[in-house]
C-alpha cells in the first residue's frame, strides 16, 4: 500500500493478475518512485513498516550513475559472448535497481552471498567490474577476495549460497557482532525459481530458529529459466516468510529508491538483533536466462512490452529531469563515462591471459599435498611429450 | 597485423558445434560500428542476434542465409581501417570489384583469423564420445578429428602420427560387425549363466552389434570389458560375414550412424503447429466403435448408380457428410477459442489431413456445409489430387474451421489427434475392418471401425463433445435413418 500516492498510479501500473488463485494475485508492492517518475513520500509495508528515503541530489544522481554503468557494462558483456569471447554471459538486463538499490543498502560491514547473476551487486561493493568476466571466460575462478569486499563468490549451484549466508549469519551471533549501530548482517541473494529448492526452504528454517541477522533478497523476475513464476507457487512468495516466522515484504524492484529503504531497514533490524527477514523484489528479466537460452519459446513480445513501461532507469531519469536535479549534460557525461568503461572493459577482456594448464594445481590447498605433486609432475611430463612445447 | 579481421562463428551456447544463419543484416560494403547486431543465428538452442567484434566496412560475407555453419569457420570479413586506401596485394587480386564473392583460399590465408579462444583444443581433454565427438557435460561436445592433434615427440614421424584411420592396414566399416542381435541386459554365456558387464560396455556391445553372451570375460570376477567387445568387433571384422544387406540397408548413414536431417518446409510448419496446439488448446479425445456395415451397404448402392458411376465413393466421404450434419445439430464444435472470446462459424471449412512426399498437410474444402453430396464427393477427390501431386495453394490450407484425419487409410484403428491451431475438434477415421460384432443379439461378422473425437476442452465440454462423436456414429451405423430423422 503506497501512501500519498498520486492519483492511484501505483495501484494501476501494478503488474495485473496472472491467474486466478496465482501467485501475483494482487501484490502490496512497496513503491516510492513510480514508472512515470513520480515520488511517493513513504510506503507501508505488510507489517506496518513505514519505508521513506531522503537522499540528497547529488546521492540521486549517484543512484543514476550506477544504473546506468551497471547496465552498459553488462550489455558489452553479453556482446563479448555472441562475439565468441565468453563462454557464457547472465545477464541482469532489467533488474538494475532491485540490484543497485540493494546493493548501496548495505554497509561496509555487511556480507553479501551473490548468485551468478549479481553484476549489480558486485559494482556497488566496489569490485572491478571486470572480474565476473575472468570467471565466465574460463581463465580464472573469479578472482575477487571475498573477505576484503564483503562479497561471496558467485554461487552457480541454485540456491545454494543461501545455506552459506545461514550459516555465516550465525556466526555473525556466535562472535557477537550484533545488537549496535555497527554490527553486521548478511544478505542472501536468489531468484524466483531457487525458493522452489529444498537449500532455501532449510535456509529459512535454520535462519528462523537461530534468529539469524540475515536478510533473504528473492529477485522475483518472473521466470525459473522458462517455468513461470504462477507455475511455481500459489501464494505470493514474500507471503511465505509467515510459515517460517520471519517478516516478508514484496517491494517493486524496478524502484531503486524502494529497494534501497527496504534493504536498508531489514539489514538494519537485523543488525540489531530482530532476525532475519525476507525481501521479494518484484521486477522482470528483460533479457534471456542466459545466454544459452531463448526466452521468445516460452513469453509473449506483449508482456516483455509491458515491463518495458516499467523499465527501472527510465522512471529515475524522469524523475531527475522533472525535479530539476540533473541536466542534458549530466545525463551526457553518464554516457559518456559508460561508453568509455565499456570499451575499456572489453580490451581488458581480449586481453586476459590465458592460464596455463598446469596452473590448475595451483591454489587447491593451502601448503601444498605431495599426491597433488605427483600428479602436477606427471602432467607436466605428458605436455613436454608435444612437439613445440615450451617445457 | 592486417587490417581486414575475420570473424568466425563462435559457440554461442555451450558445447554447441554447429548455427544456421537465418539472416544478414549487413551487407558487403556497409561501414559498422562496434557492437552493432550483423546476423542473425540459430544454433539447437536459441535464435541470436551477433553483434559486430570490430567496427569498419564489411568486406566480405562467406555464407548465404539458410546454410548451416559449423563453429570456428569464417562467417564475414571486415575492413577495420577502411579509410586507408586500397587493398595490397592477395585481397584485392581476389576482389576485383565492389561485390565480393567468396573469397579464394589465397585470400583468407591472408588476412587474420581470430583465433578461436575458449575452444578445447580436441583430442587433449574429454574421453572419446561415440559418434567422433568428445563427451562434455551439456550439448554435443565437439568433434575430434586426428587432423587437429597437436604432434608428438618421439619415434613416430608427425606425419604417419597424424595420418587419419586409412593408412591402417584393413579399413573397419562400423556398420559391418553385425554378428548376432545383443539381448540386451539378458545376455547369457554360453554356459547358461548371466553375463557380467557394465552397463557402458553393454551399450557399447549393443552399438557394435556384439552377442556379450558369445564373450569371455577378462575383467573382474570374468566380467566382461570394453576391450572384450572391442577386440570381438574387430575380428568378427575380420572374418568373411556376409553383411552386404545390413552394410546396404543403412548406406546412407555416416560413419557415426547417425543420419542429420535439417528441419524445415512442411516438416518444420507441422512441428511449430504441433507443439504449439499440443500445449495450448487443452485436448480430450474420445472414442466410439461402431458397426458400419450397413454404411458400406449404402456407399455401394451409390457407387451402381448412373450418375456416381464415374465419380471416386470412399467411405471418407460418409463420415465427411456425418460430420457435416453433426455440426449442424451442435455448432459449438465449430469454433475457435480467441482469448476472451469464442468465435462459432456458420461456416464449415472441413480440413482433410493428407500425407504427401513434402509431409503431412491438411487442406480443407470450404464452405462444405452447403455443397451437396455429389459435390463434396468432387471437392475432396479435388483436394486430395492436388495434395498428391504437391499443387496445394496456401489458401486452400488457410482457414480451416474442422478436420479429419484419415489414419485408416494406413491401416490402424484409431488415433488421439491433435487440433490444428485455431480449430476446436478433429476427428480421426480408423480402418474399416471384419470383426466379430454382437449383431441382433448374434455374434456376426461386421464391418466395423473406430472413430476418435479430440476436442478443445476450453470450448468443448465432455456431454457436447459425446454428443457430436455419437451423431457422427449414428449417421454411419444407418445413414438412411439418420438422413430421414435430421433432414
Amino acid at each position: 500500500m503506497a501512501k500519498g500516492d498520486p492519483g492511484g498510479t501505483t495501484r494501476s501500473r501494478r503488474p495485473a493478475p496472472r491467474s486466478k488463485k496465482g501467485a501475483a494475485g494482487n501484490p502490496e508492492l512497496v513503491q516510492l518512485l513510480t514508472p512515470d517518475g513520480e515520488r511517493i513520500d513513504s510506503a507501508t509495508g505488510p507489517d506496518g513498516t513505514e519505508y521513506r528515503v531522503d537522499f540528497t541530489d547529488e546521492e540521486y544522481r549517484g543512484l543514476y550513475r550506477d544504473l546506468v554503468m551497471v547496465r552498459k557494462l553488462d550489455a558489452e558483456a553479453t556482446a563479448l559472448q555472441r562475439q565468441g569471447e565468453l563462454g557464457l554471459w547472465a545477464s541482469l538486463l532489467g533488474q538494475e535497481a532491485a540490484q543497485v538499490g540493494s546493493g548501496r543498502a548495505l554497509r561496509s560491514q555487511d556480507m553479501a552471498f551473490p548468485t551468478y547473476r549479481e553484476h549489480g551487486v558486485l559494482y556497488c561493493r566496489g569490485i572491478d567490474p571486470i572480474m565476473p568476466l575472468g570467471l565466465f571466460r574460463g581463465v580464472d575462478q573469479g578472482g575477487w577476495d571475498p573477505n576484503e569486499f564483503k562479497f561471496n563468490m558467485y554461487t552457480i549451484v541454485i540456491g545454494a549460497q543461501t545455506l552459506h549466508a545461514t550459516g555465516y549469519a550465525m556466526g555473525i551471533t556466535m562472535d557477537g557482532k550484533i545488537g549496535t549501530d555497527d554490527g553486521e548482517a548478511a544478505i542472501a541473494y536468489f531468484g524466483d525459481g531457487a525458493t522452489s529448492q529444498g537449500d532455501v526452504n532449510e535456509a529459512f528454517v535454520w535462519a528462523s530458529v537461530f534468529n539469524a541477522p540475515l536478510v533473504f533478497f528473492c529477485q522475483n523476475n518472473q521466470y525459473a529459466i522458462s517455468e513461470p513464476l504462477e507455475r511455481q507457487t500459489r501464494v505470493p512468495l514474500y507471503q511465505r516468510a509467515a510459515g517460517f516466522g520471519f517478516p516478508g515484504v514484496r517491494v517493486d524492484g524496478n524502484d531503486v529508491l524502494a529497494s534501497y529503504a527496504v534493504t536498508r531497514t531489514a539489514l538494519d533490524n537485523s543488525r540489531h538483533g530482530q532476525g532475519p527477514s525476507l525481501i521479494e523484489a518484484y521486477t522482470y528479466r528483460m533479457g534471456a536466462h542466459t545466454t544459452s537460452d531463448d526466452p521468445t519459446r516460452y513469453r509473449i513480445a506483449s508482456e516483455v512490452e509491458s515491463w518495458q513501461a516499467k523499465d527501472p532507469i527510465t522512471r529515475v531519469k524522469a524523475f531527475l529531469e522533472k525535479q530539476q536535479i540533473a541536466d542534458a549534460a549530466f545525463f551526457a557525461e553518464v554516457d559518456e563515462q559508460a561508453r568509455r568503461e565499456s570499451v575499456h572493459l572489453r580490451e581488458r577482456v581480449l586481453n586476459m591471459p590465458n592460464p596455463e594448464p598446469v596452473t590448475m594445481f595451483d591454489n587447491v590447498y593451502p601448503n601444498g599435498s605431495p599426491l597433488l605433486d605427483e600428479q602436477r609432475a606427471t602432467f607436466n611430463r605428458y605436455m613436454e611429450s608435444f612437439e613445440g612445447s615450451a617445457h | 597485423m592486417s587490417r581486414i579481421k575475420t570473424f568466425n562463428l563462435p559457440d554461442l551456447g555451450e558445447g554447441l558445434t554447429e548455427g544456421e544463419i537465418l539472416a544478414w543484416l549487413v551487407k558487403v560494403g556497409d561501414t559498422i560500428e562496434l557492437n552493432q547486431p550483423i546476423v542473425e543465428v540459430e544454433t539447437a538452442k536459441a535464435a541470436v542476434e551477433i553483434p559486430a567484434k570490430w567496427a569498419g566496412q564489411v568486406q566480405a560475407i562467406h555464407h548465404p542465409e539458410g546454410t548451416t555453419v559449423e563453429v570456428g569457420t569464417p562467417i564475414i570479413a571486415i575492413d577495420t581501417d577502411p579509410g586507408a586506401g586500397p587493398l595490397e596485394a592477395p585481397s584485392t587480386t581476389a576482389t576485383p570489384s565492389g561485390d565480393l564473392p567468396t573469397p579464394s583460399a589465397a585470400s583468407l590465408a591472408a588476412v587474420e583469423v581470430a583465433p578461436a579462444e575458449g575452444m578445447v583444443e580436441p583430442g587433449l581433454i574429454g574421453g572419446a564420445a561415440p559418434g567422433g565427438r568428445t563427451a562434455v557435460l551439456v550439448g554435443y561436445g565437439p568433434r575430434t578429428t586426428a587432423a587437429k592433434r597437436r604432434p608428438r615427440k618421439g619415434a613416430v614421424p608427425a606425419q604417419a602420427a597424424a595420418a587419419p584411420a586409412p593408412a591402417a592396414p584393413a579399413p573397419q566399416p562400423v556398420v559391418a560387425p553385425v554378428v548376432a542381435p545383443a539381448r540386451d541386459g539378458q545376455a547369457a554365456t554360453a554356459t547358461g549363466g548371466l553375463v557380467l558387464a557394465k552397463p557402458p560396455v553393454r551399450k557399447l556391445a549393443k552399438d557394435l552389434g556384439v552377442d556379450l553372451g558369445t564373450l569371455t570375460g577378462s575383467g573382474p570376477l570374468g566380467s566382461i570389458t570394453r576391450e572384450d567387445v572391442q577386440q570381438a568387433a574387430s575380428g568378427a571384422v575380420a572374418g568373411p560375414i556376409a553383411t552386404s544387406s545390413v552394410t546396404t540397408s543403412v548406406a546412407s548413414f555416416g560413419a557415426d550412424r547417425e543420419q542429420r536431417i535439417p528441419v524445415k518446409g512442411v516438416r518444420k510448419l507441422t512441428a511449430e503447429n504441433m507443439s504449439r496446439s499440443a500445449f495450448t488448446a487443452p485436448h480430450v479425445t474420445e472414442f466410439l466403435t461402431v458397426d458400419v456395415t450397413r454404411a458400406m451397404k449404402a456407399l455401394d448402392r451409390l457407387r451402381a448408380r448412373r450418375e456416381w458411376r464415374d465419380v471416386r465413393v470412399s467411405p471418407l466421404l460418409l463420415v465427411a457428410k456425418a460430420v457435416l450434419l453433426a455440426v449442424k445439430r451442435h455448432p459449438m464444435v465449430n469454433s475457435t477459442w480467441a482469448g476472451d472470446e469464442i468465435v462459432v462459424k456458420d461456416y464449415v471449412n472441413l480440413g482433410i489431413a493428407a500425407a504427401t512426399e513434402r509431409g503431412l498437410i491438411v487442406p480443407n474444402v470450404k464452405d462444405a456445409g452447403r455443397l451437396s453430396l455429389r459435390e463434396l464427393a468432387d471437392s475432396l477427390n479435388g483436394l486430395v489430387q492436388t495434395a498428391k501431386s504437391g499443387r496445394t495453394s496456401p489458401a486452400d490450407m488457410s482457414g480451416g474451421t474442422l478436420t479429419i484425419t484419415n489414419v485408416g487409410v494406413f491401416g490402424v484403428d484409431t488415433g488421439t489427434p491433435i487440433l490444428p491451431p485455431g480449430e476446436s475438434a478433429i476427428l480421426a477415421f480408423g480402418a474399416v475392418r471384419e470383426m466379430p460384432w454382437v449383431h441382433k443379439g448374434k455374434v456376426r461378422a461386421r464391418q466395423v471401425t473406430t472413430l476418435g473425437l479430440s476436442f478443445d476442452h476450453r470450448i468443448i465440454d465432455g456431454e457436447l463433445g459425446s454428443k457430436f462423436l455419437r451423431d457422427i456414429g449414428d449417421f454411419l451405423a444407418d445413414p438412411e435413418a439418420a438422413l430421414l430423422a435430421w433432414t
